[in-house]
């Protein structure tokens, strides 16, 4: 095995950071629904239609800007379904988020049927001057779609928002004590709506990603997963912003490294790697559960639990 | 405005009529969807309700999808009551092909004439297996089983895919990723000639009767019940969450690697990629819209294997994309927790606070 050079090195730095942006994009949307105490098992559905209603606005208008606004309005409004499901009709959050899931991969498969041939406009490169003409870091982080950018502000901010504002209170003190919160007066049952809502749009801006910039085109079932470890990404991250984004990063390198062995040339069958982000998501999933304390210290107390006011 | 109010006692009309105004909510919204495609919607409702029952041909058909959906249906319904969340099926029925296909690939021409209940037994210790990795990581480490489950059904679809690209791939089958045909005492037998109807039925027929006296009738049924629905409960009875873990995912994953089997060395005959069909996810829904009871599951895996012929007949017929089908059970499982609210709650108009 040939040995890493500075240049392929860069190669996969960039490429992990952008594989790692599309879970981080998700997982954070998902850590604000289930800080407000709802769990969402339909970020992949939501993922899924945001990604063909992405592709599709783009083919159409030739904008990727209308792309990601028509990516993250499907995951909303598709959230917002869930959200009045299980927040005003009290249903089962693991059945209607596994509903969310089943009917988002068939209304997806549906609807991209026709758009398999359809190719996007001419994708355009980002490069930042100055600094991507730098050697070996320019490569590695300045010629990035501006999202993956986004996201880590999204990270400090959602950080500061949750941590330091009133507002980030109010949605904490919804998610560990419902009943808390409204005698105090807060309309609990809206604030978690548009956490879900938030929930939604930003898985939605995942899908987007995903078909827009990612892998840009669309195929039936091209999520391949991504939203189920995003929901695996939350608990790992016991719900801190920071550590979603470092365990997206860590998920992007696993997810990268088996094209880097491919490359060089690794005999390994190409499924045995293929593999690797689901086992390695599995181990990691292991190794973070083993101590119920901690979780339940850090998991958001009425996480998944149903909230009736004036009961 | 109105008001969702908790019912005194839950509705036992709404219980059953329920899966019913399910079905209506989506029937009209198909009708509707059809219409808006400029589609005949008499035409489609036919072809989901009247095709697949109108022929003998068309109820083996039947028969043969809704086969594995009670098979897979029943277990989860177990999983489901005792609360254990169990949605990996898809995996473990991959995996009950690949084992299934495994014992029936090495038969040889002197092999009994009954190998094939090997196959099939292989079938359900296959997914059994690996099932129990997500007990396993759930009872020693607390790794949610949702997640584990659902990992390993991309686990399972790579190692079927190795499989039938590599070591397993037919040699004389022009590089396709297949394996060879299996032999013919392998194949699970038919029940009628010309027709693909197969024994699998008799299989689900005595599961469905197994586990009604199971979940109605036994200690072991009750205790892992009560786990689901009263925890604290069953902890001061005694009864045992682990045990209700192991039994849940073992009972369900044998039963949707027996599924597996059961297609592999029936319908399908050899193995592919296209083994997994949905029927893991598919069952989920059935084992909902059957009220996670035994014989409502029968009904609504009948259902649901009409949504998948009709989707295919309408795929075929009318050049509308399969991935129909999937639609339809979305919004049907969508529908259906949506009605359910309405046993336990009810609406009320409330005039002002």
């Amino acid at each position: 095995m040939t040995g890493l050079t500075a240049d392929s090195l860069a190669l996969l730095i960039a490429a992990t950071l952008n594989a790692g942006t599309v879970v981080a994009l998700a997982a954070l949307g998902l850590l604000i629904n289930e800080r407000a105490g709802v769990l969402n098992l339909g970020a992949e559905g939501m993922m899924l239609v945001a990604a063909i209603a992405g592709y599709a606005t783009c083919v159409h208008t030739g904008s990727d800007t209308l792309g990601f606004a028509a990516g993250a309005l499907a995951g909303a409004g598709m959230a917002m379904v869930f959200g009045v499901l299980v927040i005003w009709l009290n249903t089962n959050q693991y059945a209607s988020g596994l509903a969310l899931s089943l009917f988002g991969a068939g209304l997806s498969a549906f609807v991209g049927i026709s758009y398999t041939q359809q190719r996007l406009p001419e994708r355009a490169h980002f490069d930042i001057p100055f600094l991507s003409d730098l050697p070996f870091v320019g490569p590695a982080f300045f010629k990035h779609h501006p999202l993956v950018y986004a996201a880590v502000a999204l990270t400090l901010g959602l950080s500061r928002f949750l941590m330091k504002s009133r507002a980030g209170l109010v949605l904490r003190a919804v998610g560990e004590s419902p009943e808390s919160a409204h005698a105090l007066g807060y309309a609990v049952r809206r604030i978690r709506l548009a956490a879900v809502m938030m929930g939604g749009a930003l898985c939605g801006l995942a899908g987007a990603y995903i078909s827009l910039v990612y892998t840009p085109l669309w195929v039936e079932g091209m999520v391949a997963g991504k939203g189920w470890i995003a929901l695996a990404l939350t608990t790992f991250a016991t719900w801190r912003p920071a550590r979603v984004l470092l365990g997206a990063y860590l998920f992007g390198g696993v997810t990268m490294l088996q094209f880097q062995l491919q490359g060089q040339g690794v005999q390994i069958p190409s499924q045995w790697l293929t593999m690797l982000p689901y086992l390695s998501t599995i181990v990691v999933l292991v190794l973070i559960s083993r101590n119920p304390t901690w979780i339940r210290i850090n998991m958001p107390a009425s996480l998944g639990k149903p909230f009736h006011p004036g009961t | 405005m109105f008001k969702l109010e908790p019912r005194p006692t839950p509705s036992t009309t709404l219980m059953l009529a329920s899966p019913l105004v399910a079905l209506a909510i989506t029937v009209v919204i198909g009708v509707l969807l059809f219409i808006a495609l400029g589609k005949d919607p008499l035409a489609g409702l036919q072809m989901f309700f009247v095709e697949p029952l109108n022929s003998s041909y068309a109820l083996s058909e039947l028969s043969v999808k809704a086969t594995p959906l009670i098979l897979i249906g029943l277990g989860l319904a177990v999983c489901f009551r005792a609360n254990i969340w169990n949605i990996g099926a898809e995996g473990q029925f991959i995996m009950g092909a690949v084992f299934a296909g495994g014992v029936a690939m090495r038969a040889t021409p002197e092999s009994s004439s009954a190998i094939w209940l090997l196959v099939l037994l292989a079938g359900a210790v296959g997914g059994m297996l690996w099932a129990a990795i997500v007990a396993l990581l759930r009872d020693r480490f607390n790794a949610s089983e949702i997640l584990v489950s659902l990992m390993l059904v991309y686990v399972a679809d790579m190692v079927l895919s190795y499989l039938v690209y590599g070591p397993w791939k037919d040699p004389q089958g022009y590089n396709f990723p297949q394996t060879i045909t299996f032999l013919e005492m392998t194949r699970v037998p038919k029940l009628m000639t010309g027709l693909r109807m197969n024994v699998g039925v008799g299989f689900a027929a005595l599961a469905v009767l197994i586990l009604t006296v199971f979940m109605a009738r036994t200690h072991a049924g009750f205790q892992l019940q009560v786990g689901g629905l009263a925890p604290a409960a069953a902890r001061y009875a005694g009864f045992s969450s682990r045990r209700a873990l192991w039994t849940g995912l073992l009972l369900s994953g044998g039963m949707a690697g027996l599924a597996g089997g059961l297609d592999a060395a029936g319908p399908q005959g050899q193995l592919t990629p296209y083994i997994p069909l949905g029927y893991g996810f598919g069952a989920i829904i059935v084992a909902f819209v059957g009220r996670l009871n035994p014989v409502g599951i029968v009904f609504s895996a009948v259902l649901m294997s009409m949504f998948y012929i009709g989707g295919e007949l309408a795929q075929s017929r009318l050049g509308l994309p399969k991935a129909l089908t999937g639609v339809f059970q979305g919004l049907l499982l969508f529908a259906l927790l949506a009605c359910d609210t309405f046993i336990h709650q009810r609406l009320r108009w409330v005039t002002s606070k």
